[in-house]
């Protein structure tokens, strides 16, 4: 069969999983007064289309920002604008200024959930077609492959289709920059990098990362030469594109000022419910957030990001390669998302798609990483009612992405890219690392279906009601930390050699 | 017939589809369930709650029992895994109870049961002939008749979104015809008798099995020229036939013979009180039979040789499943019916008993019967379509010929099954399972303008004339033209499948 056709079935196959997911329940469905992501993506349509963009950030008389304000940069705000106009001309009590609070009927569901796959089809999808198609290595059989378990990933579409959120515009836009960055194309790329930082301010989680390649790549091509050049011409590219999308908030710098203060809410504190990050973890044990001032979490948690964060984009900055810059890209959301502060879990959505971009290179650490990612995230799951999605997406992207990456078969030493660093475990343990691998694997997964069976059907003690959340959570976090340490050493130990990569196809 | 040997490592890209649809089934969950999700909820509380001589005389619902007795004990077993799901399901008074345990357990049923029909295209896929030379998996005959079977449009839409149970008993007709192309006639025969009494809309297969086991089965040798060697008659294959058959009849109907039900089960399996056509007409030749009554009628009108006041009212385009005249052409009734069908089948039957061509004669056989069947039959379903779909994918792999017809058929066909499923959240799911359906056929043969007119239609019908303001006057036009326009592809695909049959000289089919 030929790749176009073999890639429209699979682009066809994975609509229907998100439709298939979309038919569900979503968050805070029936669930007054304050509902969930649904209505306030609803309810931002309703303040983009009917007030003047002065007003979009600011408390007023017409605008409560305690219901829901906007915390998105104004990229989202736009986005809303231009869906309030459609909803508007199909029925207008959909964002009716006040009465159309906490409005639910199934029309507008299907409305709501046509916009999120619009957007998808728009931007993410295309993006990771030819992400695919272009930028991995293999026959196209097994580029199709990739990109068929790469658009199964069931965080993205259970979140983006289930829970409700955009998710798949900001990390589409971030695709977009990585697939141009991939092409050479440097400038398109921090263009596209910028509107996603734009639409979602949490993909500051990958923006050292491009940074320290595009540095890097300057300073290799020679700083006082077409590097310099290059570094001007992307510069110049940001701030026009920053100055693009902020230019209705520059008039006034207290407009400017008040976006930024609902962007960045430093007010709370380290971190909020529970998340498969260190802080909460180790609230566990010690009640840190009890034992140190405001101030002092504020600190710790800058200092152990910068501290995780420096060693793999320092890497990424002496030798800027692609193959480099995607690990630093895991390395870097990784770092955030373990140490930063007011962490939600859904930022583990900005991990995940560069681990989703080393499906070819290294597909069970990128599956392992990734199931781990959408199992971390089943409290809010089981919040929303989307437990059989939840079941089916899982089971369908660990048993694709097994059978078609051939994912077990490939743990030896030269597949796992350890380099020498795994000699120190052979020595250490004295055993095949291929068959600790396999059997810590398949440990992991029993665990976490388990933990989710539990979970899903088990009530907890009443002296202990956060038990299960608390469990995932850890487990999750330990994962997470594996996984963050793993992909460190590989971003430190030697590339592959063009031999090895042949033999892989 | 020689069984093939399939590749070595050919399992895991059956398990991998098989496993794939499955999950796929999973998402459908949630989607809209037609009435039929009623009918067999209230199936499964008649025969939990009420005893067996009640089953057919219960009538709380007025969707009552009217499958045979096996289908009966089949929702008895799946009421006793209901009760551990929601026990108030099976309450016969509840009526429309719907709750997520009740949506989740009947939809889940449907897919586990699946399982007989995954099996049985296994073994479809075991008979089918591979050409010589090793080939790209993905072009190889079997693994293109794993995904037409496993992967049915049809199949997904009818099971899984407006609810039947169609995978299950699929499964054993496609299981019996795998047994027969192996030439194990008993249990092909033993097979059909059981899918007989589950659902007794396979009669309309019966002459095909009846002639072919008789003649090929029965009779053990032929002579040189092909004809029948009378003297070859064995006795003893004829009574293992009937043991067989009687045996399953009795288990299933014995117990309401005892009771003397007889009557009123028989009266509920074959209710002729309904129509011609159903509410929305299937693509069949009283389709266009009708299409030409209201033509003529419309024209006598205008041109003034007729009366409008002489015309019967509310015609059938009413929209309603009653009894109604036709206006200028002769009205049809179930005798005439009967008699169409079986001159239609006739000369099928005919010819395999004539010149028998082996296992693939019978099936060219069973589906020109289930063909014609839809074509005259009273009262037909336009779900009845996949009894011709499905067996026809076996053949549609192994000669180019029947691959074309089955194009025809399936394009038409699945496209008549659309008006099932209306509402909105469904427009998604039929326009992407049609589109890669189109796709994967496209790929393997072309049928590039077949399915441009199809989506003509598609668009036309779906998205322009809802917005056109004939919708209020005309609100069964949509409808009738898909009717009109399947029943031609229908039509066609008939004639084409018996001219295969009556022309063809003996049983090697030219390859892919």
């Amino acid at each position: 069969m030929q790749t176009w056709s073999l890639v429209s079935i699979c682009v066809l196959l994975s609509i229907i999983a998100r439709w298939g997911v979309s038919l569900n329940s979503y968050s805070g469905a029936g669930k007054p007064p304050m509902f969930g992501d649904y209505e306030a993506q609803r309810h931002w349509q309703e303040v983009t289309y009917n007030l003047p963009i002065q007003e979009w950030y600011f408390n007023t008389t017409n605008n409560d920002l305690n219901y829901w304000g906007l915390d998105y940069p104004p990229l989202t705000a736009y986005h809303s604008w231009i869906c309030a106009y459609l909803a508007k001309t199909i029925n207008p009590e959909w964002v009716e200024l006040h009465k159309s609070r906490g409005y639910e009927s199934t029309q507008h569901k299907l409305f709501m959930r046509t916009t999120v796959l619009v957007a998808d089809l728009l931007i993410y999808i295309p993006a990771v077609v030819l992400y695919c198609l272009y930028l991995t290595d293999g026959s196209s059989k097994k580029k199709v492959s990739v990109m068929f378990c790469f658009l199964l990933y069931p965080g993205l579409i259970l979140i983006d289709y289930g829970h409700f959120q955009y998710n798949g515009v900001s990390l589409g836009f971030a695709l977009w920059g990585i697939l141009a960055l991939g092409l050479g194309w440097d400038v398109l790329g921090s263009m596209a990098f910028s509107l996603a930082l734009n639409y979602k301010q949490m993909e500051l989680y990958h923006a050292l990362p491009f940074f320290c390649y595009l540095l890097g790549k300057c300073i290799k091509t020679g700083l006082m030469g077409r590097g310099l050049f290059l570094l001007v011409r992307v510069g110049v590219t940001v701030l026009a594109t920053f100055a693009l999308c902020w230019l209705p908030f520059l008039a006034e710098p207290s407009q400017a000022m008040q976006v930024v203060r609902r962007i960045f809410p430093v007010a709370r504190g380290l971190f909020e419910d529970k998340v498969a990050n260190t802080w909460c973890s180790l609230n566990t044990l010690i009640k840190i957030r009890s034992i140190l001032s405001g101030d002092s979490q504020l600190y710790l948690s800058l200092a152990c990001t910068l501290l995780a964060v420096l060693p793999s984009c320092i890497r990424l900055l002496t030798k800027p390669t692609f193959w480099h810059f995607k690990l630093a890209l895991v390395n870097s959301s990784l770092a955030f998302f373990l140490f930063s502060f007011q962490v939600h879990e859904k930022s583990i959505l900005l991990a995940a798609l560069p681990a989703c971009l080393l499906l070819n290179d290294l597909p069970l650490m990128a599956l392992w990483f990734l199931q781990a990612s959408t199992f971390s995230m089943l409290p809010l799951f089981l919040k929303d009612g989307l437990l059989v999605p939840y079941i089916v997406t899982s089971l369908g992207f660990l048993f694709f992405s097994i059978y078609l990456l051939s994912a077990l078969d490939h743990c030896s030493e030269d597949k796992l890219r350890l380099g020498a660093y795994n000699k120190l475990f052979c020595w250490v343990l004295k055993m095949d690392l291929a068959f600790i691998v396999r059997w810590k694997f398949y440990i992991s997964i029993a665990a976490m279906v388990g933990l989710s069976i539990a979970a899903a059907v088990l009530i907890a003690p009443p002296h202990l009601p956060d038990l299960f959340p608390v469990l995932i959570s850890t487990t999750a976090f330990l994962h997470f930390l594996g996984t963050f340490i793993h992909f460190n050493v590989v971003q430190f130990s030697e590339p592959p050699s063009r031999k090895s990569q042949k033999k892989s196809n | 017939s020689r069984p093939t040997v399939m590749a070595a490592d050919s399992c895991s890209w059956f398990s991998a589809l098989a496993v794939g649809v499955s999950l796929l089934k999973c998402f459908f969950i949630s989607a809209y369930r037609s009435t039929d999700f009623e009918v067999h909820r209230n199936w499964l509380a008649i025969t939990h709650s009420l005893p067996v001589s009640r089953w057919y005389y219960e009538n709380t619902s007025e969707w009552t029992l009217d499958y045979p007795p096996l289908f009966a004990w089949f929702e008895f077993g799946l009421s006793q895994v209901a009760r551990s799901f929601d026990a108030n399901m099976l309450q016969v008074e509840n009526l429309n109870y719907a709750s997520p345990a009740t949506v989740l357990f009947q939809r889940l049923s449907v897919i586990v049961t699946d399982v007989v029909f995954i099996y049985a295209a296994r073994e479809c896929c075991r008979c089918v002939r591979e050409p010589k030379g090793s080939r790209d998996i993905l072009s190889q005959p079997s693994f293109v008749l794993a995904v037409l079977l496993l992967w049915n449009f049809g199949l997904l839409l009818v099971d899984h979104i407006h609810f039947q149970y169609n995978g299950f008993l699929f499964g054993f007709l496609l299981l019996s015809v795998a047994k027969h192309l192996q030439s194990q006639h008993l249990q092909g025969a033993l097979l059909f008798a059981f899918l007989l009494n589950l659902k007794h809309i396979y009669l309309y297969v019966a002459p095909a099995y009846g002639v072919y086991l008789l003649r090929s089965y029965c009779f053990t040798q032929d002579n040189k020229d092909g004809s029948i060697r009378w003297s070859s008659f064995s006795l003893l294959r004829l009574l293992a036939l009937g043991a067989i058959v009687t045996s399953v009849c009795a288990l299933s109907f014995g117990p309401f013979i005892a009771m003397g039900q007889l009557p009123q089960v028989l009266s509920r399996l074959f209710p002729f009180k309904r129509g011609l056509c159903h509410a929305y007409w299937a693509p069949n030749i009283w389709a266009l039979y009708n299409v030409l009554d209201k033509t003529l009628a419309v024209l006598g009108v205008r041109l003034k040789l007729l009366e409008e006041a002489e015309l019967p009212l509310a015609s059938m385009t009413g929209g309603l499943v009653q009894e109604f005249e036709h206006s200028v052409l002769p009205s049809v009734t179930p005798a005439v019916t009967l008699v169409c069908t079986l001159l239609s089948i006739l000369p099928a039957a005919a010819s395999i008993w004539l010149r028998p061509r082996g296992a693939r004669g019978f099936l060219r056989c069973l589906l020109l019967c289930a063909l014609g069947s839809f074509m005259f039959g009273w009262h037909v379903h336009e779900k009845a379509i996949l009894i011709a779909i499905l067996p026809l994918s076996i053949l549609a792999v192994e000669n180019r010929e029947d691959a074309g017809i089955f194009l025809i058929l399936t394009t038409t066909g699945h496209y008549s099954l659309f008006p099932l499923l209306f509402t909105a959240p469904l427009l998604p799911f039929k326009v992407a399972l049609m589109l890669m359906f189109s796709i994967f056929s496209f790929t393997y043969q072309c049928s590039y303008y077949l399915d441009t007119l199809k989506y003509f239609t598609f668009s036309i019908l779906e998205v322009v004339f809802p917005l056109s303001p004939w919708q209020q006057r005309l609100p069964f036009l949509p409808l009738l033209v898909t009717s009109v326009y399947c029943a031609m592809g229908v039509c066609y695909a008939f004639l084409r499948l018996y001219a295969s049959l009556l022309l063809q000289r003996e049983d090697k089919p030219k390859l892919l």
